[in-house]
Protein backbone atom coordinates (compact mmCIF):
# COMPACT_ATOMS: atom_id res chain seq x y z
CA UNK A 1 0.00 0.00 0.00
CA UNK A 2 2.52 2.62 -0.85
CA UNK A 3 0.20 4.99 -2.87
CA UNK A 4 -3.15 5.39 -0.96
CA UNK A 5 -4.66 7.83 -3.69
CA UNK A 6 -3.56 4.79 -6.24
CA UNK A 7 -6.01 2.93 -4.31
CA UNK A 8 -8.78 5.74 -3.73
CA UNK A 9 -8.90 6.31 -7.65
CA UNK A 10 -8.82 2.08 -8.35
CA UNK A 11 -11.86 1.91 -5.73
CA UNK A 12 -13.74 4.59 -7.06
CA UNK A 13 -13.51 3.24 -10.65
CA UNK A 14 -14.80 -0.17 -9.61
CA UNK A 15 -17.41 1.43 -7.13
CA UNK A 16 -18.74 3.06 -9.81
CA UNK A 17 -18.53 -0.02 -12.37
CA UNK A 18 -20.37 -1.94 -9.41
CA UNK A 19 -23.07 0.43 -8.85
CA UNK A 20 -23.69 1.65 -12.06
CA UNK A 21 -23.27 -1.77 -14.54
CA UNK A 22 -23.26 -4.47 -12.38
CA UNK A 23 -25.63 -4.17 -9.63
CA UNK A 24 -28.47 -2.57 -13.06
CA UNK A 25 -27.75 -5.52 -14.55
CA UNK A 26 -27.64 -8.10 -11.23
CA UNK A 27 -30.91 -5.84 -10.35
CA UNK A 28 -32.75 -7.30 -14.02
CA UNK A 29 -32.32 -10.93 -12.81
CA UNK A 30 -34.02 -10.59 -9.76
CA UNK A 31 -36.56 -8.38 -10.88
CA UNK A 32 -37.42 -11.17 -13.60
CA UNK A 33 -38.30 -13.87 -11.03
CA UNK A 34 -39.98 -11.97 -8.32
CA UNK A 35 -43.72 -10.68 -8.97
CA UNK A 36 -45.19 -7.74 -7.18
CA UNK A 37 -45.52 -8.95 -3.57
CA UNK A 38 -42.30 -10.64 -3.58
CA UNK A 39 -42.94 -13.96 -4.34
CA UNK A 40 -40.28 -16.12 -6.65
CA UNK A 41 -42.46 -17.10 -9.94
CA UNK A 42 -40.93 -17.71 -13.21
CA UNK A 43 -44.08 -16.54 -15.04
CA UNK A 44 -42.65 -13.59 -16.88
CA UNK A 45 -40.16 -15.83 -17.96
CA UNK A 46 -43.39 -17.78 -19.18
CA UNK A 47 -44.43 -14.52 -20.58
CA UNK A 48 -41.52 -14.70 -23.29
CA UNK A 49 -43.03 -17.99 -24.74
CA UNK A 50 -45.95 -15.86 -25.95
CA UNK A 51 -46.77 -15.48 -29.76
CA UNK A 52 -45.48 -11.71 -29.52
CA UNK A 53 -41.91 -12.25 -27.59
CA UNK A 54 -41.35 -15.41 -29.72
CA UNK A 55 -42.08 -13.59 -33.31
CA UNK A 56 -39.48 -10.65 -31.64
CA UNK A 57 -36.54 -13.16 -30.69
CA UNK A 58 -36.99 -15.08 -34.17
CA UNK A 59 -36.90 -11.76 -35.43
CA UNK A 60 -33.92 -10.48 -34.07
CA UNK A 61 -32.26 -13.59 -34.11
CA UNK A 62 -32.90 -14.02 -37.77
CA UNK A 63 -31.39 -10.27 -38.63
CA UNK A 64 -28.48 -10.59 -36.73
CA UNK A 65 -27.55 -13.99 -38.59
CA UNK A 66 -28.49 -12.08 -41.48
CA UNK A 67 -26.04 -9.20 -41.13
CA UNK A 68 -23.73 -10.64 -39.81
CA UNK A 69 -23.23 -13.00 -42.18
CA UNK A 70 -23.49 -10.98 -45.32
CA UNK A 71 -20.91 -8.28 -43.31
CA UNK A 72 -18.42 -11.00 -42.57
CA UNK A 73 -18.85 -12.36 -46.29
CA UNK A 74 -19.04 -8.89 -47.96
CA UNK A 75 -16.45 -7.43 -45.45
CA UNK A 76 -13.67 -9.89 -45.86
CA UNK A 77 -14.03 -10.18 -49.52
CA UNK A 78 -13.50 -6.13 -49.58
CA UNK A 79 -10.74 -6.41 -47.60
CA UNK A 80 -8.99 -9.12 -49.47
CA UNK A 81 -9.85 -7.52 -52.73
CA UNK A 82 -8.15 -4.13 -51.33
CA UNK A 83 -4.95 -6.38 -49.73
CA UNK A 84 -3.88 -7.95 -52.61
CA UNK A 85 -0.55 -7.03 -53.11
CA UNK A 86 -1.30 -5.54 -56.99
CA UNK A 87 -3.90 -3.53 -55.23
CA UNK A 88 -2.75 0.34 -55.41
CA UNK A 89 -2.23 2.05 -52.34
CA UNK A 90 -4.30 5.21 -52.44
CA UNK A 91 -7.23 2.67 -52.56
CA UNK A 92 -6.39 0.73 -49.37
CA UNK A 93 -5.94 4.51 -48.08
CA UNK A 94 -9.48 5.43 -49.17
CA UNK A 95 -11.54 2.01 -48.32
CA UNK A 96 -10.30 2.11 -44.47
CA UNK A 97 -10.71 5.72 -43.77
CA UNK A 98 -14.30 4.97 -45.46
CA UNK A 99 -14.96 1.97 -43.24
CA UNK A 100 -13.80 4.04 -39.56
CA UNK A 101 -16.78 6.41 -41.17
CA UNK A 102 -19.07 3.67 -42.12
CA UNK A 103 -18.70 1.46 -39.45
CA UNK A 104 -19.57 4.62 -36.97
CA UNK A 105 -22.78 5.78 -38.72
CA UNK A 106 -25.42 4.19 -37.40
CA UNK A 107 -28.57 4.60 -35.23
CA UNK A 108 -31.30 7.13 -36.08
CA UNK A 109 -29.17 8.83 -39.33
CA UNK A 110 -28.56 5.87 -40.96
CA UNK A 111 -32.19 5.11 -41.12
CA UNK A 112 -33.40 8.62 -42.38
CA UNK A 113 -30.52 7.84 -44.96
CA UNK A 114 -32.10 4.17 -45.84
CA UNK A 115 -35.64 6.22 -46.08
CA UNK A 116 -34.14 9.10 -48.59
CA UNK A 117 -32.99 6.51 -50.64
CA UNK A 118 -34.78 3.53 -50.86
CA UNK A 119 -37.86 4.06 -48.85
CA UNK A 120 -41.64 4.23 -50.62
CA UNK A 121 -40.92 7.81 -51.12
CA UNK A 122 -37.14 7.64 -51.49
CA UNK A 123 -34.91 9.15 -54.38
CA UNK A 124 -33.56 5.78 -55.83
CA UNK A 125 -37.33 4.35 -55.44
CA UNK A 126 -38.52 6.92 -57.92
CA UNK A 127 -36.09 6.53 -60.32
CA UNK A 128 -36.17 2.90 -60.52
CA UNK A 129 -39.62 3.53 -61.14
CA UNK A 130 -39.54 5.92 -63.37
CA UNK A 131 -37.72 2.93 -65.78
CA UNK A 132 -40.24 0.75 -65.01
CA UNK A 133 -38.67 -1.24 -62.22
CA UNK A 134 -41.07 -0.72 -58.99
CA UNK A 135 -39.41 -2.17 -55.95
CA UNK A 136 -42.18 -1.99 -53.47
CA UNK A 137 -44.91 -3.18 -56.29
CA UNK A 138 -42.78 -6.51 -56.77
CA UNK A 139 -42.91 -6.96 -52.82
CA UNK A 140 -40.12 -5.00 -51.28
CA UNK A 141 -40.42 -3.21 -48.48
CA UNK A 142 -37.36 -1.29 -46.77
CA UNK A 143 -39.49 -1.64 -43.68
CA UNK A 144 -39.30 -5.47 -43.63
CA UNK A 145 -36.64 -7.51 -41.85
CA UNK A 146 -35.23 -7.60 -45.62
CA UNK A 147 -34.75 -4.09 -45.55
CA UNK A 148 -33.05 -3.98 -42.03
CA UNK A 149 -30.46 -6.46 -43.14
CA UNK A 150 -29.59 -4.28 -45.68
CA UNK A 151 -30.00 -1.35 -44.05
CA UNK A 152 -27.65 -3.35 -41.02
CA UNK A 153 -25.24 -4.22 -43.29
CA UNK A 154 -24.57 -0.68 -43.80
CA UNK A 155 -22.19 -0.88 -40.82
CA UNK A 156 -21.94 -4.18 -40.81
CA UNK A 157 -19.78 -4.65 -43.56
CA UNK A 158 -17.22 -1.55 -42.86
CA UNK A 159 -16.87 -3.03 -39.62
CA UNK A 160 -15.93 -6.46 -40.81
CA UNK A 161 -12.98 -4.79 -43.02
CA UNK A 162 -11.58 -2.97 -40.32
CA UNK A 163 -11.93 -6.42 -38.09
CA UNK A 164 -10.48 -8.48 -41.10
CA UNK A 165 -7.45 -6.00 -42.05
CA UNK A 166 -4.79 -7.32 -39.70
CA UNK A 167 -6.07 -11.13 -40.50
CA UNK A 168 -5.56 -10.72 -44.03
CA UNK A 169 -2.28 -9.04 -43.37
CA UNK A 170 -0.60 -11.69 -41.47
CA UNK A 171 -1.16 -13.87 -44.46
CA UNK A 172 2.03 -13.87 -46.17
CA UNK A 173 2.31 -14.02 -49.77
CA UNK A 174 4.76 -16.93 -49.73
CA UNK A 175 2.23 -19.20 -48.79
CA UNK A 176 0.44 -19.11 -51.53
CA UNK A 177 3.51 -19.23 -53.78
CA UNK A 178 4.93 -22.43 -51.95
CA UNK A 179 1.76 -23.71 -52.61
CA UNK A 180 1.88 -22.81 -56.42
CA UNK A 181 4.84 -24.13 -56.07
CA UNK A 182 3.86 -27.59 -55.21
CA UNK A 183 0.95 -27.15 -57.52
CA UNK A 184 -1.92 -26.62 -55.68
CA UNK A 185 -4.62 -24.49 -57.04
CA UNK A 186 -5.82 -21.43 -56.25
CA UNK A 187 -9.45 -23.54 -54.95
CA UNK A 188 -7.29 -25.87 -52.95
CA UNK A 189 -5.27 -22.96 -51.56
CA UNK A 190 -7.75 -21.37 -49.99
CA UNK A 191 -9.93 -24.57 -49.09
CA UNK A 192 -7.00 -25.86 -46.94
CA UNK A 193 -4.38 -22.78 -45.96
CA UNK A 194 -6.41 -20.04 -46.60
CA UNK A 195 -9.67 -20.23 -45.00
CA UNK A 196 -8.18 -22.59 -41.98
CA UNK A 197 -5.48 -19.55 -41.08
CA UNK A 198 -8.59 -17.41 -41.15
CA UNK A 199 -11.55 -18.88 -39.61
CA UNK A 200 -10.24 -17.77 -35.77
CA UNK A 201 -10.43 -13.69 -36.89
CA UNK A 202 -13.41 -14.48 -39.65
CA UNK A 203 -15.37 -16.38 -36.60
CA UNK A 204 -14.39 -13.87 -33.39
CA UNK A 205 -15.64 -11.22 -36.29
CA UNK A 206 -18.81 -12.28 -36.98
CA UNK A 207 -19.63 -12.79 -33.38
CA UNK A 208 -18.79 -8.84 -32.85
CA UNK A 209 -21.04 -8.49 -35.62
CA UNK A 210 -24.02 -10.53 -34.18
CA UNK A 211 -23.77 -9.11 -31.01
CA UNK A 212 -23.71 -5.35 -32.92
CA UNK A 213 -27.07 -6.59 -35.28
CA UNK A 214 -28.03 -7.90 -31.73
CA UNK A 215 -28.27 -4.96 -29.46
CA UNK A 216 -29.48 -2.54 -32.14
CA UNK A 217 -32.14 0.09 -31.24
CA UNK A 218 -32.05 3.03 -32.93
CA UNK A 219 -32.13 2.23 -36.32
CA UNK A 220 -34.61 -0.31 -35.92
CA UNK A 221 -36.72 1.89 -33.90
CA UNK A 222 -36.72 4.85 -36.34
CA UNK A 223 -37.50 2.34 -39.35
CA UNK A 224 -39.93 -0.17 -37.97
CA UNK A 225 -42.23 2.48 -35.59
CA UNK A 226 -42.94 -1.02 -34.21
CA UNK A 227 -44.61 -2.58 -37.18
CA UNK A 228 -41.72 -5.28 -36.81
CA UNK A 229 -41.44 -6.94 -33.03
CA UNK A 230 -37.31 -6.97 -32.64
CA UNK A 231 -36.57 -7.80 -28.83
CA UNK A 232 -34.84 -4.46 -28.19
CA UNK A 233 -37.70 -2.37 -29.66
CA UNK A 234 -40.09 -4.59 -27.70
CA UNK A 235 -38.26 -4.25 -24.28
CA UNK A 236 -38.41 0.20 -25.15
CA UNK A 237 -42.29 -0.61 -25.63
CA UNK A 238 -42.43 -2.05 -21.91
CA UNK A 239 -40.47 0.56 -20.15
CA UNK A 240 -42.48 3.57 -21.95
CA UNK A 241 -45.09 1.74 -21.56
CA UNK A 242 -46.69 1.50 -24.89
CA UNK A 243 -47.76 -1.85 -23.98
CA UNK A 244 -49.88 -3.42 -21.29
CA UNK A 245 -47.09 -5.33 -19.16
CA UNK A 246 -45.57 -5.13 -16.48
CA UNK A 247 -42.05 -3.93 -16.24
CA UNK A 248 -40.79 -7.68 -15.20
CA UNK A 249 -41.63 -8.31 -18.79
CA UNK A 250 -39.07 -6.07 -19.40
CA UNK A 251 -36.51 -7.29 -17.25
CA UNK A 252 -37.15 -11.21 -18.45
CA UNK A 253 -36.70 -9.64 -21.80
CA UNK A 254 -33.18 -8.16 -21.32
CA UNK A 255 -32.19 -11.14 -19.14
CA UNK A 256 -33.48 -13.38 -22.07
CA UNK A 257 -30.89 -11.15 -24.74
CA UNK A 258 -28.09 -11.29 -22.37
CA UNK A 259 -28.18 -14.91 -21.79
CA UNK A 260 -28.31 -15.34 -25.92
CA UNK A 261 -25.07 -12.82 -25.91
CA UNK A 262 -23.36 -15.03 -23.58
CA UNK A 263 -24.21 -18.20 -25.44
CA UNK A 264 -22.91 -16.68 -28.50
CA UNK A 265 -19.77 -15.53 -26.90
CA UNK A 266 -19.02 -18.81 -24.83
CA UNK A 267 -19.37 -20.89 -28.25
CA UNK A 268 -16.72 -18.86 -30.00
CA UNK A 269 -14.42 -19.50 -27.89
CA UNK A 270 -14.85 -23.16 -27.39
CA UNK A 271 -15.04 -22.91 -31.54
CA UNK A 272 -11.61 -20.82 -32.05
CA UNK A 273 -9.75 -22.39 -29.42
CA UNK A 274 -10.46 -25.50 -31.43
CA UNK A 275 -9.62 -23.53 -34.46
CA UNK A 276 -6.80 -21.96 -33.02
CA UNK A 277 -5.28 -25.37 -32.49
CA UNK A 278 -6.40 -26.93 -35.86
CA UNK A 279 -4.03 -24.36 -37.62
CA UNK A 280 -1.47 -24.84 -35.08
CA UNK A 281 -1.11 -28.45 -36.24
CA UNK A 282 -1.52 -28.25 -40.21
CA UNK B 1 -4.67 -0.41 -63.23
CA UNK B 2 -6.18 -4.08 -64.40
CA UNK B 3 -4.01 -5.74 -62.12
CA UNK B 4 -6.43 -6.30 -59.85
CA UNK B 5 -8.58 -8.76 -61.99
CA UNK B 6 -11.86 -8.64 -62.73
CA UNK B 7 -12.93 -10.07 -60.00
CA UNK B 8 -10.92 -7.68 -57.30
CA UNK B 9 -12.66 -5.21 -59.23
CA UNK B 10 -16.05 -5.91 -59.39
CA UNK B 11 -15.92 -6.13 -55.98
CA UNK B 12 -14.73 -2.93 -55.33
CA UNK B 13 -17.14 -1.18 -57.51
CA UNK B 14 -20.52 -3.19 -56.57
CA UNK B 15 -19.30 -1.86 -52.71
CA UNK B 16 -18.37 1.88 -53.72
CA UNK B 17 -22.29 2.00 -55.33
CA UNK B 18 -23.57 0.23 -52.24
CA UNK B 19 -22.01 2.71 -49.96
CA UNK B 20 -22.19 5.41 -52.41
CA UNK B 21 -25.54 5.64 -53.48
CA UNK B 22 -27.35 6.04 -50.28
CA UNK B 23 -24.97 9.33 -49.59
CA UNK B 24 -25.89 11.02 -52.57
CA UNK B 25 -29.59 10.06 -52.70
CA UNK B 26 -30.07 11.51 -49.06
CA UNK B 27 -28.24 14.66 -50.24
CA UNK B 28 -30.59 15.06 -53.30
CA UNK B 29 -33.52 14.22 -51.06
CA UNK B 30 -32.80 16.30 -48.25
CA UNK B 31 -33.12 19.47 -51.12
CA UNK B 32 -36.07 18.35 -52.47
CA UNK B 33 -38.51 20.89 -52.00
CA UNK B 34 -41.40 19.57 -53.45
CA UNK B 35 -42.22 19.02 -56.40
CA UNK B 36 -39.84 19.66 -59.26
CA UNK B 37 -37.67 22.25 -57.23
CA UNK B 38 -34.87 21.54 -55.40
CA UNK B 39 -33.06 24.01 -53.07
CA UNK B 40 -31.37 24.41 -49.59
CA UNK B 41 -34.83 25.14 -47.94
CA UNK B 42 -34.36 22.42 -45.44
CA UNK B 43 -31.37 23.20 -44.35
CA UNK B 44 -32.33 26.96 -43.89
CA UNK B 45 -35.19 25.98 -41.50
CA UNK B 46 -33.00 24.05 -39.51
CA UNK B 47 -30.52 26.76 -39.28
CA UNK B 48 -33.04 28.61 -38.10
CA UNK B 49 -34.67 26.20 -35.64
CA UNK B 50 -34.09 26.99 -31.95
CA UNK B 51 -35.00 23.27 -30.99
CA UNK B 52 -32.38 21.85 -33.26
CA UNK B 53 -29.92 24.37 -31.28
CA UNK B 54 -30.81 23.06 -28.05
CA UNK B 55 -30.97 19.45 -28.57
CA UNK B 56 -27.41 19.62 -30.24
CA UNK B 57 -25.62 21.80 -27.74
CA UNK B 58 -27.18 19.36 -24.93
CA UNK B 59 -25.71 16.47 -27.12
CA UNK B 60 -22.18 18.46 -27.27
CA UNK B 61 -22.76 19.15 -23.44
CA UNK B 62 -23.25 15.82 -22.59
CA UNK B 63 -20.36 14.32 -24.78
CA UNK B 64 -17.81 16.39 -23.41
CA UNK B 65 -19.26 15.55 -19.33
CA UNK B 66 -19.02 11.82 -20.58
CA UNK B 67 -14.95 12.82 -21.83
CA UNK B 68 -14.54 14.23 -18.60
CA UNK B 69 -16.06 10.73 -16.54
CA UNK B 70 -13.74 8.80 -18.78
CA UNK B 71 -10.74 11.05 -18.35
CA UNK B 72 -11.10 11.43 -14.55
CA UNK B 73 -12.54 7.76 -13.14
CA UNK B 74 -11.04 5.55 -16.05
CA UNK B 75 -7.29 6.78 -17.44
CA UNK B 76 -6.44 7.21 -13.52
CA UNK B 77 -7.50 3.62 -12.31
CA UNK B 78 -5.98 1.75 -15.21
CA UNK B 79 -2.67 3.73 -14.98
CA UNK B 80 -2.35 2.97 -11.23
CA UNK B 81 -3.46 -0.78 -11.66
CA UNK B 82 -0.98 -1.56 -14.23
CA UNK B 83 1.54 -0.24 -11.36
CA UNK B 84 0.02 -1.44 -8.66
CA UNK B 85 -2.38 -3.78 -8.89
CA UNK B 86 -1.90 -6.10 -12.34
CA UNK B 87 -3.53 -8.87 -10.58
CA UNK B 88 -6.29 -7.06 -11.05
CA UNK B 89 -6.27 -6.83 -14.99
CA UNK B 90 -8.21 -9.89 -15.63
CA UNK B 91 -11.62 -8.03 -13.78
CA UNK B 92 -10.96 -4.49 -15.44
CA UNK B 93 -11.18 -6.52 -18.40
CA UNK B 94 -14.15 -8.23 -17.74
CA UNK B 95 -15.60 -4.83 -16.62
CA UNK B 96 -14.65 -3.51 -19.62
CA UNK B 97 -16.15 -6.15 -21.62
CA UNK B 98 -19.78 -6.34 -20.20
CA UNK B 99 -21.34 -3.77 -22.28
CA UNK B 100 -20.62 -6.35 -24.84
CA UNK B 101 -23.03 -8.68 -23.13
CA UNK B 102 -25.58 -6.17 -21.31
CA UNK B 103 -27.09 -4.19 -24.31
CA UNK B 104 -27.84 -0.69 -24.05
CA UNK B 105 -31.66 -1.40 -23.91
CA UNK B 106 -31.15 -3.95 -20.98
CA UNK B 107 -29.02 -1.63 -19.22
CA UNK B 108 -31.48 1.09 -19.58
CA UNK B 109 -33.69 -1.48 -17.94
CA UNK B 110 -31.63 -2.40 -15.12
CA UNK B 111 -31.11 1.20 -14.24
CA UNK B 112 -34.74 2.70 -14.35
CA UNK B 113 -35.87 -0.65 -11.84
CA UNK B 114 -32.42 0.22 -9.54
CA UNK B 115 -32.25 3.81 -9.20
CA UNK B 116 -35.48 5.61 -9.15
CA UNK B 117 -33.83 8.61 -7.24
CA UNK B 118 -32.91 11.08 -6.07
CA UNK B 119 -34.58 13.86 -8.51
CA UNK B 120 -31.44 15.78 -8.72
CA UNK B 121 -29.40 12.76 -10.11
CA UNK B 122 -32.19 11.10 -12.39
CA UNK B 123 -33.97 13.95 -13.26
CA UNK B 124 -31.34 15.69 -14.90
CA UNK B 125 -30.45 14.95 -18.91
CA UNK B 126 -26.47 14.81 -16.94
CA UNK B 127 -28.08 11.29 -15.49
CA UNK B 128 -27.55 10.28 -19.29
CA UNK B 129 -23.04 10.46 -18.74
CA UNK B 130 -23.24 7.48 -16.36
CA UNK B 131 -24.75 5.30 -19.35
CA UNK B 132 -22.13 7.12 -21.74
CA UNK B 133 -19.95 5.81 -19.54
CA UNK B 134 -20.77 2.50 -20.08
CA UNK B 135 -21.24 2.88 -24.28
CA UNK B 136 -17.47 4.51 -24.49
CA UNK B 137 -16.02 1.95 -21.86
CA UNK B 138 -14.83 -0.85 -24.08
CA UNK B 139 -13.31 1.35 -26.60
CA UNK B 140 -11.84 3.70 -24.34
CA UNK B 141 -10.55 0.76 -22.23
CA UNK B 142 -8.55 -0.32 -25.14
CA UNK B 143 -7.25 2.98 -26.65
CA UNK B 144 -5.81 3.19 -23.19
CA UNK B 145 -4.62 -0.55 -22.85
CA UNK B 146 -2.65 -0.42 -26.15
CA UNK B 147 -1.16 3.31 -25.43
CA UNK B 148 0.10 1.85 -21.97
CA UNK B 149 1.55 -0.85 -23.70
CA UNK B 150 3.75 0.67 -25.89
CA UNK B 151 5.10 2.94 -22.65
CA UNK B 152 7.35 0.92 -20.16
CA UNK B 153 5.15 2.31 -17.51
CA UNK B 154 7.21 1.01 -14.82
CA UNK B 155 10.35 1.56 -16.20
CA UNK B 156 9.14 5.77 -16.27
CA UNK B 157 7.65 5.75 -13.15
CA UNK B 158 10.91 4.13 -11.32
CA UNK B 159 13.09 6.55 -13.46
CA UNK B 160 10.68 9.78 -12.05
CA UNK B 161 10.86 8.22 -8.52
CA UNK B 162 14.83 8.04 -8.47
CA UNK B 163 14.93 11.42 -9.74
CA UNK B 164 12.83 12.63 -6.48
CA UNK B 165 9.16 13.46 -8.28
CA UNK B 166 6.48 12.75 -6.74
CA UNK B 167 3.61 10.20 -8.14
CA UNK B 168 1.73 13.10 -8.93
CA UNK B 169 4.18 14.91 -11.04
CA UNK B 170 4.61 11.64 -12.33
CA UNK B 171 1.49 11.05 -13.88
CA UNK B 172 0.75 14.69 -15.16
CA UNK B 173 4.39 15.41 -16.16
CA UNK B 174 5.39 11.77 -17.73
CA UNK B 175 2.72 9.74 -18.06
CA UNK B 176 -0.08 11.42 -19.22
CA UNK B 177 1.70 13.28 -21.78
CA UNK B 178 2.72 9.79 -23.10
CA UNK B 179 -0.24 9.01 -23.20
CA UNK B 180 -1.57 12.12 -25.24
CA UNK B 181 -1.88 10.51 -28.65
CA UNK B 182 -4.53 7.55 -27.07
CA UNK B 183 -6.68 10.26 -25.34
CA UNK B 184 -7.15 12.00 -28.30
CA UNK B 185 -7.85 9.00 -29.96
CA UNK B 186 -10.24 8.02 -27.27
CA UNK B 187 -11.71 11.72 -26.75
CA UNK B 188 -12.75 11.60 -30.36
CA UNK B 189 -14.55 8.30 -30.31
CA UNK B 190 -16.12 9.07 -27.13
CA UNK B 191 -16.99 12.02 -28.53
CA UNK B 192 -19.04 10.93 -31.38
CA UNK B 193 -20.71 7.72 -29.49
CA UNK B 194 -21.81 10.23 -27.01
CA UNK B 195 -23.47 12.57 -29.59
CA UNK B 196 -25.47 10.23 -31.79
CA UNK B 197 -26.18 8.02 -28.27
CA UNK B 198 -30.13 7.14 -28.51
CA UNK B 199 -31.12 4.29 -26.30
CA UNK B 200 -30.65 5.83 -23.37
CA UNK B 201 -32.28 9.23 -24.40
CA UNK B 202 -35.33 8.03 -26.04
CA UNK B 203 -36.15 5.84 -23.35
CA UNK B 204 -35.31 8.08 -20.54
CA UNK B 205 -36.88 10.41 -22.36
CA UNK B 206 -34.54 13.40 -22.72
CA UNK B 207 -34.59 15.90 -25.57
CA UNK B 208 -30.79 14.99 -27.35
CA UNK B 209 -29.47 15.50 -30.80
CA UNK B 210 -30.38 12.16 -31.81
CA UNK B 211 -34.10 12.15 -30.35
CA UNK B 212 -34.52 15.21 -32.71
CA UNK B 213 -34.08 14.24 -35.91
CA UNK B 214 -35.96 11.35 -35.04
CA UNK B 215 -39.09 13.30 -34.10
CA UNK B 216 -37.82 16.06 -36.92
CA UNK B 217 -38.59 12.69 -39.20
CA UNK B 218 -42.22 11.83 -38.21
CA UNK B 219 -43.44 15.08 -40.36
CA UNK B 220 -40.20 16.94 -42.09
CA UNK B 221 -38.10 13.89 -44.06
CA UNK B 222 -36.31 15.98 -46.31
CA UNK B 223 -35.17 17.99 -42.45
CA UNK B 224 -34.39 14.69 -40.97
CA UNK B 225 -32.19 13.64 -44.45
CA UNK B 226 -30.21 17.04 -44.06
CA UNK B 227 -29.11 16.34 -40.82
CA UNK B 228 -28.39 12.55 -41.68
CA UNK B 229 -26.22 14.08 -44.10
CA UNK B 230 -24.68 16.73 -41.61
CA UNK B 231 -24.62 13.54 -39.14
CA UNK B 232 -22.05 11.45 -41.80
CA UNK B 233 -19.75 14.67 -42.22
CA UNK B 234 -19.20 15.14 -38.33
CA UNK B 235 -18.73 11.31 -37.78
CA UNK B 236 -15.99 12.25 -40.80
CA UNK B 237 -14.55 14.78 -39.44
CA UNK B 238 -14.17 13.17 -35.99
CA UNK B 239 -12.91 9.87 -37.01
CA UNK B 240 -10.45 11.80 -39.65
CA UNK B 241 -8.98 13.51 -36.24
CA UNK B 242 -8.55 9.54 -34.34
CA UNK B 243 -6.50 8.58 -37.66
CA UNK B 244 -4.77 11.79 -37.35
CA UNK B 245 -3.91 11.22 -33.81
CA UNK B 246 -3.30 7.18 -34.56
CA UNK B 247 -0.86 8.78 -37.11
CA UNK B 248 1.25 11.23 -35.11
CA UNK B 249 1.56 8.06 -32.42
CA UNK B 250 3.76 5.97 -35.22
CA UNK B 251 5.41 8.20 -36.34
CA UNK B 252 6.81 8.53 -33.59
Amino acid sequence: MKAPIAWLFIGAFLAFCAAFLVAPSAMLAVQSVFDDDGHLTAQYFAVLGQYRYEVAFRNSLFLSVASATSGVIAGGLISFAMLKPEAPRWLRTAVTSFAAVAANFAGVPLAFAFIATIGSLGMLTGMLKRVGIDLYGMGFSLYSITGLTIVYSYFQIPLMVIISIPAFEAMRPAWREAAENLGASAGQFWRLVGLPVLAPSLLSGWILLFGSAFSAYGTAYALTSGNIGLVTTEISAVLSGNVVSEPQVGAALSIGMIVVMVIVLLASSILSRRAARWTVRS
Amino acid sequence: MNRLGIGGWSILVLAALFFGVPLVMTFAFSLWEGGDSYGFSAYQVLWHSPRLFEAASLSAELAVATVAAIIVLLVPAMIFMNLYAPRLRPLFEFIANLPFVVPAIALVAGLSALITGPDWLVETPFYLVIPYFFLALPYAFRSIDVGLKSIDLQTLTEAGLSLGAGMGQIVTLVVLPSLRSAIVGLTLLTLAVAFGEFTFANVLLFHTYAVYIDELGEHEVTGAAALSVASFLATWLAMLGVMYAGRSRTAK
